[in-house]
């Protein structure tokens, strides 16, 4: 048994009729990422013991239907730390670590019944775009083995892609959700930031960070949502927000007839052409739903991946901090003297793309350089959000490609930075903004056959419209129902 | 030559709240080591801060205290700094937006009264503890975490004397408050130093030394003195100052190098974003302004019109809230308020010099001593009694209690002395002659004859008017 083709909704219908159990559901989780992880890799621990010890309980007990989640396997990026279950940010300096505490997300997942299967790897401490970046393993795409699932949250994408679970806990401080939801066909959202609780992700630049979520369909992305979000004393940048019931609306009834959509010039500009025609033929497709679509202009976009870079790597080089040998995780053991165990623990336990932001970061922040870098970047910062607040007063949703091309070859780019860092182009101004956005399988590319994923971007707490859009054009599209032949 | 000097100080503050800055861990002193921690504390990964209002609250408190405008937008910055008693390597602090700005305190050298500015004040977490045991080092994380106000003076000090009488002057007013206990010996109120010395009329300030951590009002003395003189004496001699961070030694009271500074430390400042700005409204500092408890000056004033004290009593019973609490205490419970002022300003301070306590840790209570004078006012007890009564209550006894356990009542009962002061003179009919033939000592004889009867006991106003009674009636 695979995950495709089924939703929680259906997955909860038969549990609660007990047509499966909860035991069926998560065996059937490991018996796939035994078939299948060995060559996706997406895995970097499995929480088989407890899992199916939580499975027995809610078989035991009985599943109400008020349990949306219960008995549902979910895999949980590896920089949410877990009570008791190894969190590594895919880092040798936590090799090994575990932490004493749940993340709020996780919190609530387990308090919903959710089963936490294992943890998925990304690029260490969420920095990279490829999830090569990851000191254990390099994650593969499902629809092509020899390709990247994107990244941060490559482990999370490529988990869902290759059926392992319904839905990956991800997050996304620059792209690190849509993009790899692009890559593997998958459903990614990053709420606005405040939306859900920063508690227990840790750290890579705090005030664009924000969890989400990959699943495989737009309406299991939304019940995730609705069971996710919301406003937690132990995070001050949680918003006070109502958390309505996002999948609510999203039935035969819905439509987008009237909806104002605005495309961005800019994001259609230096995007591959396989890619460019997926999304023109996506935006036909809104526009036959009833749609209108607008060309606007983002000017300052251009400018998002410079400013993002400098000021996500200035808070990266101060949260980064803290991992110096003293209290948790590796310590290097040849050491001398006080300097010699901050300088030999974090020379040896950060890979090379974390020192690169930290040097980056510690430069833009030191004495005499803070104006010309952070404050600059700062400033960049407010003009690209007042670019979208502008637009956001005559239209309801601004749609674009969420990637500038399709997966591209495992090592093709992670000797260049730059390179790599151009991949964020399209994604990194929501974050500078704090705005929600989604990536929807669109179609795949005619050259390569890899997927293409839509972006759907909302206003500030708007994700409900992007659910309603990103459902009628899921649900009239038959991109989602496509899988990867995997093993 | 002559020279002026500059001194500008830097007090740090720790809070009495019950949790700290940014966890909730609590508050307090004495317990074992991390046990007063939590993840936040510790650092850990994924962990964030949430800003314990009542801080801020105490912040703006200070600042009204202190005379300062409160800020009405303000947002934390991060200090870099690698440190093992630093758990997540930055400090939470103020850089940008301090709590409140401008504010100023009065002080008096010499008879003298001179404002001294307030530059401003920061909120910020105080770090954990380091200690080194031989071939280990420990740390200590209770104190990570515990509120501190940081408040900047201006370099408007120009001597030592005024250094100190501006520490007095500002740890009076924030006792007063009583958002902290202010005491240097506990760390609870901690002092760093900034000194250059010029010649008179230079433009321009004279390179600056820097002591750090000095922890009684006395040393900070002794140590700008010294610091003040050697800097003129290297000037003198063509010399120059270098800056540097210098500390006090005791045994020599003079000053020693501890590092020199190559340009400054880069703290790689930056707005922390794991907090949200702070907006003050003039509500919130109306109603902490409502209930800012009365600053020293009011006491003294309302203590010399209203409970006809002198000016100088007023000043010392003000000198600390402690003891001003328990004047006004020990005055509700009935205590006459002059002799209620002479008890504390004498016998009760010298009590606690010589036992080096202060009045709280003693078991005295305002009612008790009140009583206590009260027994002396009506006759119950004698002042030569009193002193021993004054012991009983030093020790947490009931007043009248003590004084008759231990026999400590006089005999005021004319009833009672009647027969005794007749017995006596029956037998002194010489001392009768005596007295009617106008030798005074006669009189003074017979009293010591009765207070000997009495083992001293007899109340000496009665027995003297029945004495006078008696003589005359024989």
């Amino acid at each position: 048994m695979t995950f495709y083709g089924k939703d929680i909704s259906g997955l909860h219908a038969d549990l609660v009729a007990k047509k499966v159990s909860a035991t069926e559901l998560t065996k059937a989780a490991f018996d796939r990422i035994q078939a299948t992880d060995d060559q996706v890799q997406a895995f970097l621990a499995l929480n088989k013991e407890a899992a199916l010890k939580q499975a027995a309980e809610l078989d035991q007990a009985g599943i109400a239907a008020d349990q949306l989640l219960a008995g549902i396997p979910l895999a949980i990026k590896d920089n949410i730390v877990t009570k008791g279950l190894t969190t590594t940010a895919a880092s040798k300096i936590l090799e090994n670590f575990k932490p004493v505490y749940d993340a709020t997300v996780v919190e609530k997942l387990n308090k919903a019944g959710a089963i936490t299967v294992g943890k998925v790897n990304l690029d260490e401490f969420a920095m990279g775009s490829s999830t090569e970046n990851s000191a254990f393993q390099t994650t593969k795409n499902p629809w092509d083995l020899t390709r990247v699932p994107g990244g941060s949250s490559g482990g999370s994408a490529a988990a869902v892609a290759a059926g392992d679970v319904l839905g990956a806990l991800g997050s996304d401080t620059g792209g690190s959700i849509r993009m790899p939801a692009s890559f593997t066909g998958t459903v990614g959202m990053k709420p606005t930031y405040g939306r859900v609780s920063r508690w227990g992700l840790i750290a890579f630049a705090s005030s664009f960070d924000q969890i989400g979520w990959l699943t495989q369909t737009v309406k299991d992305n939304a019940i995730l949502m609705s069971a996710i979000a919301g406003l937690d004393e132990r995070d001050m940048t949680s918003a006070n927000q109502m958390v309505p019931d996002f999948a609510a609306g999203l039935n035969d009834q819905a439509d987008i007839k009237g909806m104002k959509i605005a495309v961005p010039r800019e994001y259609m500009e230096g995007v591959d052409d396989d890619v460019r025609e997926v999304i023109e033929n996506s935006l036909k497709h809104l526009e036959s739903l009833g749609a209108t679509i607008d060309e606007v202009s983002l000017p300052h976009t251009k400018y998002g991946v410079p400013a993002y870079y400098i000021l996500a790597s200035s808070e990266a080089s101060s949260n980064l901090q803290r991992f110096d040998g003293i209290r948790y995780g590796f310590r290097a053991d040849d050491v001398k003297n006080l300097e010699d165990v901050y300088v030999k623990t974090r020379s040896q336990g950060f890979g090379d793309e974390v020192k690169r932001r930290i040097m980056l970061g510690t430069f833009s922040l030191s004495a005499g350089f803070y104006d010309a870098y952070f404050n600059k970047a700062a400033k960049v910062r407010r003009l690209i959000a007042q670019d979208f607040d502008k637009v956001f007063k005559d239209y309801d949703l601004i749609v674009g490609p969420t990637g500038t091309s399709t997966a591209f070859k495992i090592g093709a780019e992670i000797a260049d930075p730059k390179q790599m860092y151009f991949n964020d182009v399209l994604t990194v101004t929501l974050n500078m903004a704090g705005l929600p956005g989604m990536s929807i399988p669109a179609g795949f590319s005619k050259d390569n056959k890899m997927p293409v994923g839509l972006q759907l971007i909302g206003k500030r707490f708007d994700e409900a419209t992007i659910y309603k859009a990103g459902y009628v054009f899921e649900q009239t599209t038959d991109f989602h129902k496509q899988t990867p032949e995997l093993g | 030559m002559n020279f002026e000097t500059t001194i500008g100080l830097e007090v740090h503050v720790e809070l009495k709240t019950n949790s700290k800055i940014f966890s909730p861990s609590p508050v307090n002193f004495g317990a074992a080591p991390n046990a007063n921690t939590n993840v936040i504390d510790w650092g850990y990964p994924g962990v964030l801060p949430s800003i314990n209002k009542g801080v801020v609250r105490d912040g703006i408190m200070a600042a009204l205290a202190l005379h300062a405008n409160v800020t009405k937008k303000m947002h934390f910055d991060r200090k870099n700094y690698f440190y093992p008693d630093n758990p997540k390597a930055y400090q939470i602090t103020q850089s940008e937006t301090p709590i409140a700005h401008d504010g100023w305190v009065e002080i008096e050298v010499d008879g003298k009264k001179k404002k001294i500015g307030i530059k401003e004040m920061h909120i910020e977490e105080d770090a954990g503890k380091n200690t080194h045991t031989g071939s280990h080092s420990y740390v200590d994380l209770n104190r990570q975490g515990t509120p501190l106000i940081e408040i900047v003076s201006k370099a408007d000090i120009a001597s030592p004397e005024e250094a100190v009488a501006y520490l007095e002057a500002l740890r009076q007013r924030i006792q007063f408050t009583g958002i902290s206990d202010v005491k240097m010996e506990e760390g609870s109120m901690r002092v760093d130093t900034n000194i250059s010395v010029r010649p008179y009329g230079s433009d321009q300030y004279g390179t600056k030394t820097e002591m750090k951590n000095i922890n009684s009002f006395n040393f900070v003395k002794n140590a700008l003195n010294f610091e003040a003189d050697r800097h003129q004496k290297v000037l003198m001699a063509g010399g120059e100052i270098v800056q540097e961070t210098r500390r006090y030694d005791e045994a020599t009271k003079g000053t020693v190098a501890m590092r020199t500074k190559e340009g400054s430390d880069d703290y790689r400042y930056f707005p922390e974003p794991d907090l949200p700005p702070l907006i003050v409204d003039d509500a919130w500092i109306e109603e902490i302004r409502s209930q800012m408890p009365e600053m020293p000056g009011e006491r003294r004033r309302r203590y010399v019109n209203d409970l006809g004290l002198t000016d100088y009593d007023a000043m010392v019973l003000t000198q600390t809230k402690e003891m001003a609490d328990f004047f006004e205490a020990a005055v509700k419970d009935g205590g006459d308020a002059k002799k209620v002022a002479n008890y504390l300003m004498n016998d009760v301070n010298s009590y606690l010099n010589n036992q080096h306590v202060d009045l709280q840790d003693t078991k005295l209570t305002p009612a008790n001593l009140a009583g206590m004078i009260k027994l002396i006012d009506d006759g119950t007890i004698s002042s030569k009694m009193a002193k021993k009564v004054f012991k009983g209550i030093l020790a947490g006894e009931e007043p009248a209690a003590f004084a008759k356990a231990n026999g400590l009542v006089q005999l005021s009962d004319p009833a009672e002395l009647q027969p005794i002061i007749d017995a006596i003179l029956d037998d002194n009919q010489q001392s009768i002659e005596d007295f009617k033939n106008g030798k005074d000592r006669a009189f003074g004889f017979l009293i010591g004859q009765i207070m000997k009867k009495t083992q001293g006991k007899a109340n000496p106003k009665v027995v003297n008017q029945l004495l006078s009674k008696s003589l005359n009636e024989r």
